[in-house]
């Protein structure tokens, strides 16, 4: 501790305690409180399960961040680590039901902390893979990630004792110990397992962004060369944050095997790898919350629009090219920037712009949803009814104003950031 | 007189072009050597050479005694060698404290711990500002890197290299591109933070170059021509054909 000595009036550079509050502290509070009072509003079943559903996607949006915002490593094969700790958990499941019959040592572990043993499984198959896999970043190890992906998708639908072949494997969670007095049968106890592990997992992957693996994560996204030239190996630290980037995805695995009570080898393939690319690009790599607001919309988007269309696959890919085009800091980046213009001075003028460009944007997507949706119904019988109105897609009404809604709100777009830009 | 770095007869070619042909150094400790000569004499390939970013085609290099060649970069590092770029080659979408913070961590033993909170690690954020202090960028600490002007970009780029405490520094073309001010400063700069240090530095401005070596090496074509005090430099033939020309005119004594 001699330095500290010989640096005498030094410059403290560390944020204040009261901006570290509302910075770090005060978002997580916020968070916090609205996973408890959500109960408190009495929200129905199918509530529930949505909750649970954007909880375990939180974490497992926000895994996939560590290696594609913090450390520049694009993945196409991040459900494995998700898939193989869900799979680590459901074993384990079974294994806390066999022994409430026959004893043994897996009788001392409640099913509440399976989480902890999908964290293991994701962590392990991270050290596994990531050896060959890490060695550069780039398109050999996007490639590499997704070779993997069909590969364990593949092996998860031969190895039947392991995998469960194509039904999966399913265990009961109402079994062994209860922790915290929750029995998990209810889905509204359910939701309290979610919420503990969610906010572990946020907690864990802020924290962290802050430790010095982390920040040099941040340093080998930048600039893998100078890395070498500071004393760190650019390809171990890699490696370090593939590993507890695969250890938060088991972790997630790990909810869900509670939350659904099974697990299919669907679930390490390519499609939840896809999904889970879209929710942490969607809503933003470059903010650590990012992920976790693009886990909600994208989660809620799910469950709700794919009831309602079947072309919503579709508009989630038109957003996502949208947003890699026009707004790569994502659905949060757009919030923070929408939030700094209104406090920021000559607020008026530029909310009027926003609002301009919006309100086109949004003409241009009704149109582009009419359009689709009077395709679809072509095949499908069901004619599209926005509103009461019926669009029949033998009437060339209906095709007319999908046109001009698409064509109008395109020129108003060109138009009026033409005008804002001289 | 102990060597800090020595070269024996190294050699690089890439393919069928030999761009380091032989060439031979013995730079002493606390020494401040420059090493001058035309654009693509291979200056920065020596650098690469001796960094650790290439592996030597043929020849040995020793820091301190022992043999270097062909280690990796970060190791070399470890071993207190550190160097700069002659193109910035900063972290850029990290702030300035973070960019010096970065070359801190290695040497104040944190290694790849994920245990700790890098913002309660005391020594290391006072050795940040005490390096951000002494290169002048203590009121841009917080500002992005990439939005830094040009001049504190490469001040940065120094102030990353000296920021682990490696006792022998190179430095490629530090002041390129920077005004007569610019330059002044930045050597003045090097100059107070390589002290007692082994330096190695590429330099195109003469001025800086005569006033600041104990020693040059003219490199062309990838050989060592001549190596001296200045005043040799200045007075052998051989280099002012070579290198600078019959009608250049080498600056008469610098302060
Ligand atoms: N990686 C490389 N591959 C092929 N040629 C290289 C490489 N690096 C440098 N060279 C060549 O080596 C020569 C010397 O380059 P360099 O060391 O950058 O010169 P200097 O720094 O003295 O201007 C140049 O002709 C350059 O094209
Ligand atoms: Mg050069």
């Amino acid at each position: 501790m001699s330095d500290q000595t010989q640096n005498p009036g030094l410059i403290d550079l560390a944020p204040t305690s009261a901006q570290k509050f509302t910075t770090r502290l005060l978002p997580l509070i916020l968070f916090a409180a609205v996973l408890l009072i959500i109960p408190l509003l009495g929200p129905s079943r199918t509530a529930y399960s949505l909750l649970n559903a954007i909880g375990i996607n939180i974490v497992f949006a926000l895994s996939y961040n560590m290696l594609l915002g913090q450390t520049g490593l694009l993945s196409f094969g991040h459900a494995v680590y998700f898939g193989l700790g869900a799979y680590a958990a459901m074993h384990g499941m079974n294994a806390i039901e066999a022994a409430s019959f026959d004893g043994g040592t897996w009788a001392l572990m409640p099913v509440f902390a399976l989480p902890v043993l999908g964290f293991a499984g994701g962590a392990l198959a991270g050290a596994v893979i990531g050896w060959p896999s890490c060695r550069n970043a780039g398109v050999p190890f996007a490639m590499i990630s997704l070779g993997i992906a069909e590969l364990i998708a593949a092996a998860g639908f031969m190895f039947v004792s392991i995998f469960g072949g194509e039904e999966g494997i399913s265990a009961d969670r109402m079994n062994g110990i209860e922790a915290f007095g929750l029995s998990l049968g209810p889905i509204s106890e359910v939701y309290w397992f979610i919420v503990f592990w969610t906010l572990i997992g946020v907690v864990g992957m802020y924290a962290f962004t802050r430790t010095p693996l982390g920040k040099m994560g941040q340093a080998v996204r930048d600039n893998p060369e100078r890395v070498q030239f500071v004393g760190y190996d650019p390809q171990r630290v890699r490696y370090l944050v593939f590993i507890a980037s695969g250890g938060f995805a088991g972790l997630a695995g790990g909810m869900s095997a509670v939350n659904y009570e099974i697990i299919t080898p669907e679930s390490l393939s390519l499609l939840p790898s896809g999904f889970v690319l879209l929710m942490a690009y969607i809503g933003g790599i470059r903010y650590f919350a990012g992920p976790l607001l693009g886990a909600i919309v994208l989660t809620w988007m799910q469950s709700n629009l794919s009831d309602f269309s079947e072309a919503w696959l579709l508009y989630l890919g038109l957003m996502f090219i949208a947003i890699v085009m026009y707004a790569p800091g994502g659905l949060f980046g757009m919030v923070l920037g929408f939030a700094r213009g209104i406090i920021q001075p000559d607020a008026a003028p530029r909310l009027t712009r926003w609002g301009a460009l919006s309100a086109a944007a949004m003409v241009t997507f009704a149109g582009v949803i009419l359009l689709t949706e009077v395709a679809v119904s072509r095949t499908s019988g069901h004619v599209f009814a926005p509103g009461g109105l019926p669009l029949p897609p033998s009437s060339p009404l209906s095709w007319a104003l999908g046109l001009a809604l698409l064509i109008g709100g395109g020129w108003a777009i060109r138009h009026l950031s033409q005008r804002f830009a001289s | 007189m102990t060597t800090a770095l020595s070269l024996r007869e190294v050699r690089k070619d890439f393919g069928p072009a030999k761009i380091i042909q032989g060439v031979s150094l013995e730079i002493a400790q606390g020494e401040r050597h420059a090493i001058i000569g035309p654009n693509g004499a291979g200056k920065s390939t020596l650098f690469n050479l001796i960094s650790g970013l290439y592996r030597p085609t043929a020849g040995d290099i020793r820091l301190r005694g022992q043999s270097i060649a062909g280690i990796r970069p970060y190791r070399i590092n470890r071993m207190g060698l550190s160097r700069s770029f002659q193109v910035s080659n900063i972290f850029s979408n990290m702030s300035v404290r973070e960019n010096v913070r970065c070359g801190v961590l290695w040497s104040m033993g944190q290694g790849y711990s994920f245990w700790r909170n890098i913002g309660n690690l005391k020594l290391v954020q006072e050795k940040t500002a005490h390096i951000l202090d002494s290169v002048g960028l203590i009121d841009k600490a917080d500002s992005p890197a990439a939005l830094l002007p040009y001049a504190d970009q490469r001040t940065l780029e120094i102030a990353i290299t000296i920021a682990g405490g490696a006792d022998v520094i190179l430095l490629d073309e530090p002041t390129a591109g920077m005004s007569h001010s610019e330059t002044d400063r930045a050597i003045a700069l090097i100059q107070k933070a390589t002290a007692g240090k082994t330096l190695l530095i590429v330099e195109h401005d003469m001025g800086v170059v005569f006033g600041l070596s104990d020693r040059i090496s003219v490199l062309v074509y990838g050989e060592i021509i001549a190596t001296g005090a200045p005043e040799e430099i200045r007075g052998d033939p051989r280099v002012k054909e070579a290198y600078l020309g019959d009608e250049a005119e080498l600056p008469e004594a610098v302060a």
